[in-house]
């Protein structure tokens, strides 16, 4: 499926859209960290949980929940939840 | 210059080594600097940004290869890691495995790491081997130079220390921290650490049991608060005098104390200083050879504790007698309105013969105090907020 990521994170892609496999958004995760090791600790912490300031979409919709169940169609788009100064 | 310095060493003070470069390696909100010093350290050439825009709290040069550079970060929407370079900067790699609490069984709240604020290279007989500190409190060691960490020892998920540690409202403004990582250099078994709140500990073999260290320590008055236990001990900065690994020193939340082992009793040392500065402050450095000599830079610690420098006009105090005496080196610093935050990891010495000292400040400026901080100039400005200061030989 396709993966937008967020300019912080390009750093681990060094491009903004590619492409990661898994029927779950905790495995899709799983494998961008395979593509990218160290993307995925910068955005789940080590409770599983989704960072303060990162927001994930799924088809335009907000996932708030690793299990839930992606298809190769589903378009993931990571979002950084810019805020401070 | 040497006659001078040769006529106040006393018996128990060591010589210098060999004039080297120096390296100040400097931490901020939004970036690191890496300044090189000259040889007469009169110009500084500046190197970075290094990860703009990340927080950087902690920046240190392996003291056993001097070419390995650590350096703690996150961004305010990113996770932390740990960054490492194995060529002074030019290049650097993420840590494989950066510190991170163990993951606790569903249904329970685990505590997620929310950055690394303290770096300590282990002794010089234990190559590769680090330790880090952690915002909430825990405690983690890498065996592999940087590249993974793991938790160490059992304080991480002890209940007692948990206890003690309390819950993130007890902490510092910006977290709780576990800090001051001292490993003793005859012994890699025997350990200190300090938590910002939690107290200081010892441990003697290897990490395994932990004894705790607040006898002497002072408490906040007027609430009732009961020395005897850890929670309410707030040691913002905890040192070991580098050639005398028995003596240490504190700046403490409630004050500026030593410590002689084996005793095990805290002496308040601060109740010498001018009762109108106080001896409320984050940072403190020994001199790198004269257990005798430390320095702290006071702040206003009354009321709602602004933090600044008291009076709006900073200044380190140093001692030479371990604490008996202290006298105030103010030469070149700002004389009024200057309200100056320096952080518990915002001053450093170098170990040239006579020594510099180095201090950063919230106004993103570095300073350079000349003959142990007689003679002050700055070094650097427009910096982001500085959040550590370390020095090397380059």
């Amino acid at each position: 499926m396709k993966v937008l990521i967020p300019s912080a994170l390009r750093s681990y892609t060094e491009r903004g859209e590619t492409e990661a496999g898994g029927a779950t958004l905790a495995a899709m995760l799983v494998d961008l960290d395979r593509q990218y090791p160290g993307i995925r600790f910068r955005m789940i912490d080590e409770q599983d949980r989704i960072r303060r300031h990162i927001r994930v979409f799924v088809n335009g919709e907000q996932a708030r929940d690793l299990a839930q169940t992606l298809a190769a169609t589903d378009e993931v788009i990571i979002v950084q939840a810019l805020s401070g100064g | 210059m040497k006659r001078t310095n040769k006529k106040r060493m006393s018996a128990n003070k060591v010589a210098a080594p060999r004039a080297r470069r120096t390296l100040v390696l400097v931490a901020t909100r939004k970036g690191a600097w890496i300044y090189h010093g000259d040889a007469a350290r009169k110009t500084w050439r500046a190197d970075g940004p290094h990860f703009l825009g990340h927080n950087i709290s902690h920046m240190v040069l392996d003291p056993r290869d001097g070419r390995t550079l650590l350096a703690a970060a996150k961004t305010g929407h990113l996770g932390p890691t740990i960054f490492r370079s194995t060529d002074l900067g030019k290049s650097w790699k993420e840590a494989a495995r950066p510190p991170a609490f163990a993951k606790v069984a569903d249904g329970k709240v685990g505590r997620s790491v929310d950055h690394t604020f303290w770096l300590t290279p282990g002794r010089a007989a234990d190559r590769d081997v680090w330790y880090a500190g952690t915002s909430p409190q825990g405690l983690f060691r890498s065996t592999d130079g940087g590249v993974n960490w793991e938790p160490f020892s059992i304080i991480n998920d002890d209940p007692q220390f948990r206890e003690w540690m309390g819950t993130q409202q007890d902490g510092t403004p910006d977290g709780p921290k576990l800090h001051s990582i001292i490993v003793d250099p005859r012994d890699g078994r025997h350990f200190y650490i300090a938590m910002s709140g939690g107290g200081v500990h010892e441990s003697t073999d290897g990490g395994r049991t932990w004894k705790t260290l607040i006898h002497g320590m002072d408490v906040v008055e007027g609430f009732g608060f009961d020395a005897s236990k850890p929670a309410f001990h707030d040691p913002h900065c905890v040192r070991l005098c580098p050639t005398n690994p028995d003596r240490l020193y504190q700046q403490n939340h409630c004050g500026i104390y030593r410590l002689d082992r084996p005793s095990e009793t805290w002496v308040r040392i601060g109740r010498s200083m001018p009762k109108a500065v106080g001896d409320i402050g984050f940072p403190l450095v020994p001199h790198p050879r004269d257990p005798d000599t430390a320095w702290v830079f006071p702040m206003d610690g009354t009321q709602v504790w602004p933090r600044t420098s008291p009076g709006g006009k900073p200044a380190a105090y140093v001692t030479r007698n371990g604490g008996k005496t202290w006298q105030r080196l103010d030469a070149g610093l700002p004389k009024s309105q200057a309200w100056w935050t320096v952080k518990r990891q915002c001053m450093a010495a170098d170990t040239c013969d006579s020594v510099a000292l180095y201090v950063g400040n919230s106004g993103g400026e570095l300073w350079m105090g000349r003959d142990g901080g007689r003679r002050w100039l700055c070094i650097a400005r427009h910096l982001p907020e500085i959040y550590a200061v370390e020095t090397a030989a380059g």
